[in-house]
């Protein structure tokens, strides 16, 4: 299982086992979307499945995440998606009253992000082997003229900049998640994250990398930019915002808010001229009136991520071996 | 609710610290008893804020690290049998067998399920009457009271079902041994303040003036800890040794006698092998003869359990404050949280995981083990 979670053993599979089988450079630049050149235009490409439990919680459903997750993908190459495609695996025994209403939230959610779902597939497995409904989506956009978004653009110097709080997706899910017994006042944040994008490109189409911190969170996007940059990165704990309700939960259920999975979110490395203007184009849109400046990148300690505790310690802040696991006590 | 932001001041962490450094004249060892605090002292930099002169020792309160091999190895063979569902909190499933561990168990086809509360598995019992539901029950004074609790409800409603697979320790017996070791160099305990919150502060007075060792009961938080630190340092100074009480907020000298009179009724004390330092007497309890059927080891006569001890892991050496993690041999080496030899390293509270998740960067870079393939999904 954790080798889906998002962490250090998904990086392993990716890199040892789908990597070399599948060979490839645009493969090999190993984004959130690969970013492609085809009849002239230059594309983001994406695709994501979606296996979540339960399928409607506090905030979305799994229809929301299938769109969001792939338009926020292709939003962190800078593109502007247009077109889907969505795969429907639904287990036999699965209530087509469901289906629909999955089906009818996955096309509002559509409509809210300004594409289209082109195609589509519907594959049925048997009874017990399936949680109800799983979803595939893929996606491609179109990249903007000047736009090169990737880690390696990142230098010492940089800022690192997050749209806002973080952890609601990750709590709201656990907190209706069978045996969880708690009921955080949480909405998952899962919203299309384009329209930030494409506002902060309007100030500089000069951003070195932009990341949403899905599974794995806060930490785990962080710790991708610093091993693929080759730069380290420092933050203040202090500056990360995190909902009250939030760090409670993860108190409870002693879980770090950094790992907790995001879906409405991204983190920006921003040259630091351009700082200020972008951080002020985030607080004007309605995703990123919490946008806070967390950190830089440094030359020390290259693809490490650091963290400067509040009462002036540091820590090392890890890729997650998988999923986090509640404590005993 | 600010009730974590209020204990995690900068302010008052530094008015704390300030007061430490103008009190402390000499060196002086403390151990925390509890790998809660262990965790705290490293994620925040406690440890690097601190005069040098005070020096924190890692103590062996991880109920996760202290699980003797055999109880691992018993529940990785109850949990692998088909008529089996068998429930534990989430960070047991990494914890190392010999050769395996609950999630391997799992991709094996074991059905593993990670609950978060012992009710939740009593539950599953009553939905499941063909099967058999085992919780594994471990961990300090904190977890016994729940579990106890939970044998207690299965034998009133009558589920025959349901059984707890039992490795509960005790904490004041673990004192008594580091402090009659004869290479034990700690001068103070900061207590586990949730320990103390069930079962009171009686057993302390008594070890401290034994000892001659100051016992400051100490909570989890940043504060808390630099308050404990404080108050234990204050009474080394002074030549003091007694139990002071720094969470009030949580603990009652008498501690919670809801809580201790469910423990009387379900349990008793017994000698208990704790993993990397050994038996320790009346450090542990198991189902009293009343309970006998709810205990899993009775009902299912685990035999023939042959454990293996990595020969490499010295994690009862980190358990009893005698090495720091980074001075293993394997630290970031050949042990890891993705390949642990040990419980230490791969537990939320266990001090190696500590010093490897938060202070690498301190300790030499080489040290730190490149990614590697797994064999499995």
């Amino acid at each position: 299982m954790g080798h889906g979670g998002g962490g250090a053993l998904s990086a392993e599979l990716v890199q040892h086992v789908f990597a070399p089988a599948f060979g490839g450079e645009v493969l090999a630049q190993l984004g959130d979307s690969a970013a492609v050149t085809l009849g002239g235009a230059r594309l983001a490409f994406s695709t994501d499945s979606y296996v979540v439990r339960p399928l409607f919680f506090p905030g979305g459903s799994i229809g929301d995440l299938a769109v969001n997750g792939t338009v926020n993908d292709l939003a962190m190459s800078g593109a502007r998606a247009a077109y889907l495609s969505c795969g429907f695996i639904l287990e036999e025994g699965v209530e087509i009253s469901v289906v629909a209403r999955v089906a009818e939230a996955l096309g509002k959610a559509a409509r809210a992000a300004g594409v289209e779902v082109a195609t589509g597939d519907t594959k049925v497995v048997e009874a017990g082997h399936g949680d109800g409904i799983y979803l595939n989506t893929a996606g491609i956009g179109l990249i903007p003229d000047g736009v090169d978004l990737r880690p390696q653009r990142v230098v010492p110097g940089d800022v690192v900049i997050v749209s806002g709080e973080i952890g609601l997706h990750g709590v709201a899910i656990m907190s209706v998640r069978e045996g969880l017994g708690f009921e955080a006042e949480v909405e998952s944040d899962c919203a299309p994250l384009g329209g930030l994008v494409q506002a902060m490109l309007a100030v500089t189409p000069d951003l070195h990398v932009l990341r949403d911190p899905t599974r794995g969170g806060l930490a785990a996007a962080l710790n991708e930019i610093a091993a693929a940059s080759g730069t380290g990165v420092v933050i203040q704990e202090g500056r990360v915002p995190v909902p009250e309700a939030v760090g409670n939960a993860c108190a409870i259920l002693g879980l770090d808010p950094f790992y907790v999975a995001n879906e409405g979110k991204l983190v920006a490395f921003v040259p630091r001229e351009h700082a200020d203007a972008v951080l002020d184009a985030m607080r004007a849109h309605p995703l990123g009136r919490r946008a806070t400046v967390i950190g830089e990148a440094v030359e020390a300690h290259p693809g490490l991520v650091v963290a400067r505790t509040g009462l002036g310690g540091t820590r090392v802040v890890d890729l997650p071996i998988g999923e986090q696991l509640p404590r005993i006590c | 609710m600010k009730y974590i932001e209020e204990f995690q001041d900068p302010e008052l962490a530094r008015r704390l610290l300030d007061d430490i450094h103008a009190t402390v004249t000499r060196p002086w060892a403390l151990m925390e008893v509890c790998g809660g605090q262990t965790h705290t002292i490293i994620r925040h930099g406690i440890d690097q804020l601190l005069p040098e002169q005070v020096e924190l020792i890692h103590g062996p309160g991880c109920p996760v690290c202290v699980t003797p091999l055999e109880v691992i190895d018993k529940a990785l063979e109850i949990a692998s049998r088909p008529e089996v569902i068998f429930c534990s909190f989430g960070d047991m499933l990494r914890v190392p067998g010999t050769g395996r561990d609950l999630f391997q168990v799992r991709s094996e086809g074991g059905d593993v399920r990670v609950v978060y509360s012992p009710l939740d598995a009593l539950r599953i019992a009553q939905q499941n009457p063909a099967r058999e539901v085992v919780f594994f029950g471990i961990g300090f004074e904190t977890t016994a009271p729940p579990n106890a609790m939970t044998v207690h409800q299965a034998k009133k409603l009558g589920i025959p079902n349901f059984s707890l697979l039992v490795s509960h320790v005790r904490v004041p017996p673990a004192i008594e041994a580091i402090m009659t070791s004869p290479s034990c160099r700690v001068q103070a305990f900061l207590a586990a303040g949730h320990v103390c919150s069930v079962m009171g502060m009686g057993e302390y007075p008594e070890l401290a003036a034994r000892h001659r060792v100051p016992i400051v009961v100490t909570g989890f938080e940043p504060l808390d800890i630099l308050e404990g630190v404080r108050r234990a340092v204050r009474q080394l100074e002074r030549g003091e040794y007694t139990v002071d009480n720094a969470y009030a907020r949580a603990v009652r000298p008498e501690g919670n006698p809801a809580a201790l009179a469910m423990l009387e009724d379900v349990f008793e004390v017994t000698d208990r092998a704790w993993r990397g330092i050994g038996v320790i007497p009346a450090s542990g309890w198991r189902l009293s003869a009343r309970y006998r059927d709810y205990d899993a080891e009775h009902r299912f006569s685990v035999t023939d359990i042959a454990t293996q001890e990595p020969a490499e892991c010295r994690s009862g050496e980190v358990l009893q404050g005698l090495i720091k993690p980074h001075e293993c041999e394997a630290f970031g080496t050949t042990c890891t949280p993705r390949n642990p030899l040990g419980a230490t390293m791969v537990s939320s509270e266990g001090a190696c995981a500590a010093y490897y998740l938060y202070r690498r960067l301190d300790l030499a870079p080489a040290r730190t083990a490149p990614l590697e393939a797994s064999p499995v999904v």
